[in-house]
């Protein structure tokens, strides 16, 4: 080092003071460079979190003030995993922009892919087969329970409960094999379209989910048991990072804390979508408002979506799961041949041997894309984490004008802030932890 | 750290439209908006050569949204008298659209429309879903704001769109009014430019601090980074040839 400082804390007059810039290095050496004085009585001490940090829940950094351990201000900064997945949508085909905006919110994919195409279809004026309906919804609530589990497997592992995280991570992969033996991917699936969905479900999916719903149960009851009443996470947990109702509507917050806080608001039962009016499930609610409410509201609400499932596997009739327009719907039945996952071979050779304009046809909805008519919508879904809604502008062409998804990680984070001054720096953990954001989501 | 490479930006200098004229009390016919969207020709984008595919005849008209004519529908003339009766001649432009209700406010209202969705007892719009910005390259206000309120008394949706030019990009700040702003407005100014007027801290969220220019506009390519391979250069996805 040059600076005369030995390689710690170098430090600087500013209008505001003296500041100690700390990085790395011995505290008391520090503390031994401080001339005149005691920082931590008589000075702000500002420290930063992340972006690369294990409890910061994904790439968020934090700048907390603090004086002792209590939290004076705190500003979130958030931006590191953008990908510009909106920009990147409108420079590709609407059935490919799924592809980009499965990425978002990556604990919740199939949530990203069906808000984004229930837009396209209502631009498209057209209503997905009720076969492709239930399959989104069973999807959808399994890819529910598998969101709020790493919600609270992370959320416990950054508290310390480290079995919570394993628990939670092993209830998870149950979840992702679901997803995974019918979508082929266990993140990032692709799989709802628009115009319906890429492949019906294989053999044996309805037995799988059968068997999924009954170990979901036993891994919820096998959660409650290990920490619901636990002292040490209800002592971290309760009365830590309230906001209530008011704070809530204020900031935008949606989704779990928004029902912990007390207001049962929930888009599948408020402006219902995908049938969701049809099943018998209830929105879980609390009153606290704090992290061990959102805790309880997430762990009800897993149990709430095993009942939807249950519900749906028994109204599954067989039928199309695309629309009946040959404009829209993809051209090719997909089947998995001795080289992975293709077009068919029946519909191979019809292109290739028999029917030139089958090939034209297929060429053409492949390469090109269909055209939606021009307008703008916004359809939204209830995510894991609240209001999902995507606002997609078409002018007339094969590629998106403009699709924005208003993203619930992105809004609720603002509430941090709000969460956290005034309580202790080990709160600020719980807090984040409890509004789960997930960073992909966050900065797109 | 650099910016967008260089591009011919699109003349922009059209005249803003006033809002003078806009009738009080009653909706506005809408004859101040200018078209939304860019009349396009051929099908590939190519240009400067020799156009094989016999599509470059093809020529694309630009998009208006349609004015609405009374009724309206459902609960959209209730929403619009009772707002015209909290905020008098606020509304510009009235467009239902595929069951949702558009309604286009000058800036010079836009606090006051937002101000009467949230506190009027028949409104009660309590929460500020969604702020996005949308750029209509080639109209002459072509920075588009929109927001997506929501009442949860009353189960209704309402979106209010408001225009500002390139050159003028100012739109009245809605934090004092809904703090859920914030970070949308944020976004919007980072990716669109848009300069939310009385915003607390208005600065870039998701893109670094010192870079250049605002990457959602359309004229902003995508990939504006020039990556080299090996010594030979590839052009950004939207200038390679492709289906338009």
């Amino acid at each position: 080092m040059t600076d005369g400082t030995g390689g710690y804390a170098p430090s600087r007059p500013t209008t505001e003071g003296r500041v100690y810039n700390l990085t790395g290095g011995d505290w008391d050496e520090m503390l031994a460079q401080v001339q005149g004085g005691d920082p931590i009585h008589e000075e702000r001490l500002v420290v930063n979190m992340g972006p690369q940090h294990p409890s910061t829940h994904g790439v968020l950094r934090l700048v907390v003030e603090i004086e002792g351990e209590t939290v004076t201000d705190l500003r979130t900064i958030i931006g590191y995993l953008h990908t510009g997945i909106e920009k990147n949508a409108e420079f590709r085909t609407w059935t490919q922009a799924v592809t980009f905006l499965t990425r978002a919110d990556y604990l919740a994919p199939l949530f990203n892919e069906a808000a984004y195409c229930l837009a396209v279809e209502k631009l498209l004026g057209v209503t997905v087969p009720a076969r492709a309906q239930l399959i989104r919804l069973i999807l959808m609530e399994v890819n529910r329970v598998s969101s709020h589990w790493v919600a609270l497997a992370t959320g416990g592992m950054e508290m310390g409960a480290l079995t919570a995280m394993t628990n939670g991570l092993r209830a998870r992969e149950r979840c992702l094999d679901v997803l995974e033996l019918i979508t082929g991917l266990r993140m990032n699936h692709a799989y709802i379209r628009p115009g319906g969905i890429a492949q019906d479900f294989p053999d044996g999916a309805v037995e799988k989910i059968r068997e999924w719903i009954v170990e979901i149960r036993k891994e919820i009851q096998g959660l409650r048991n290990l920490v619901q009443h636990q002292p040490i996470w209800v002592n971290r947990l309760k009365d830590v990072g309230w906001l209530g109702v008011e704070g809530c509507l204020a900031l935008g917050v949606t989704g779990p804390m928004l029902r912990a806080a007390g207001l049962p608001w929930d888009l599948r039962k408020t402006d219902p979508y995908l049938g969701y009016e049809a099943f018998d499930f209830e929105v879980p609610t609390q009153d606290a408002g704090d992290c061990y409410a959102r805790f309880l509201v997430r762990l009800d609400e897993m149990y709430e979506s095993t009942k939807i499932v249950e519900q749906a596997i028994e109204r599954l009739e067989p039928g199309p799961v695309w629309v009946d327009d040959p404009k829209i719907a993809w051209p090719a039945k997909l089947t998995v041949g001795p080289d992975g996952l293709g077009n068919s071979l029946e519909h191979v050779q019809k292109i290739m041997g028999s029917s030139m304009e089958a090939l034209i046809h297929h060429f053409k909805l492949v390469t090109e894309g269909f055209r939606v008519p021009a307008g703008q919508v916004y359809t939204a879904v209830e995510s894991p984490r609240g209001e999902l809604g995507a606002h997609v502008v078409s002018d007339g062409g094969t590629r998106p004008y403009r699709v924005h998804l208003r993203e619930p990680s992105f809004i609720n984070l603002q509430s941090t802030a709000a969460l956290s001054i005034g309580g202790m720096i080990s709160d600020v953990i719980a807090s984040v932890g409890s509004i789960d954001p997930v960073m992909g989501g966050v900065d797109r | 750290m650099s910016g967008p490479t260089e591009r011919p930006v699109p003349d922009d200098s059209a005249p803003d439209q006033s809002a003078a004229e806009i009738e009080k009390s009653t909706v506005g016919t809408g004859s101040t908006d200018t078209p939304f969207g860019v009349e396009r020709h051929g099908m590939f984008g190519v240009h400067g050569s020799g156009d094989t595919s016999g599509f470059g005849g093809l020529v694309r008209e630009p998009w208006v949204p349609a004015d609405a004519q009374r009724p309206y529908g459902g609960y959209f003339d209730e929403l619009v008298d009772d707002l015209l009766a909290a905020a008098p001649g606020s509304i510009a432009k009235v467009v239902v659209d595929r069951g949702e209700l558009t309604l286009y406010v000058e800036r010079e209202r836009l606090l006051d429309v937002a101000t009467a969705l949230r506190n009027d007892e028949n409104l009660r719009f309590e929460l500020l879903s969604s702020v996005s910005g949308v750029d209509y390259l080639g109209s002459a206000r072509r920075l588009h704001a929109v927001y997506l309120f929501r009442s949860m008394t009353y189960r209704r949706r309402v979106r209010v769109e408001v225009a500002a030019s390139v050159d003028d990009p100012h739109i009245p700040s809605l934090t004092a009014l809904y703090p859920g702003a914030d970070w949308q407005e944020r976004e919007a100014f980072d990716m669109f430019g848009i300069v939310f007027d009385g915003h607390p801290g208005l600065t870039r969220i998701l893109m670094p601090d010192d870079w250049d220019g605002h990457p959602q506009r359309k004229d902003y390519p995508l990939g504006g980074i020039p990556v080299q391979y090996k010594g030979a250069t590839i052009p950004p996805p939207d200038e390679r040839r492709a289906y338009k």
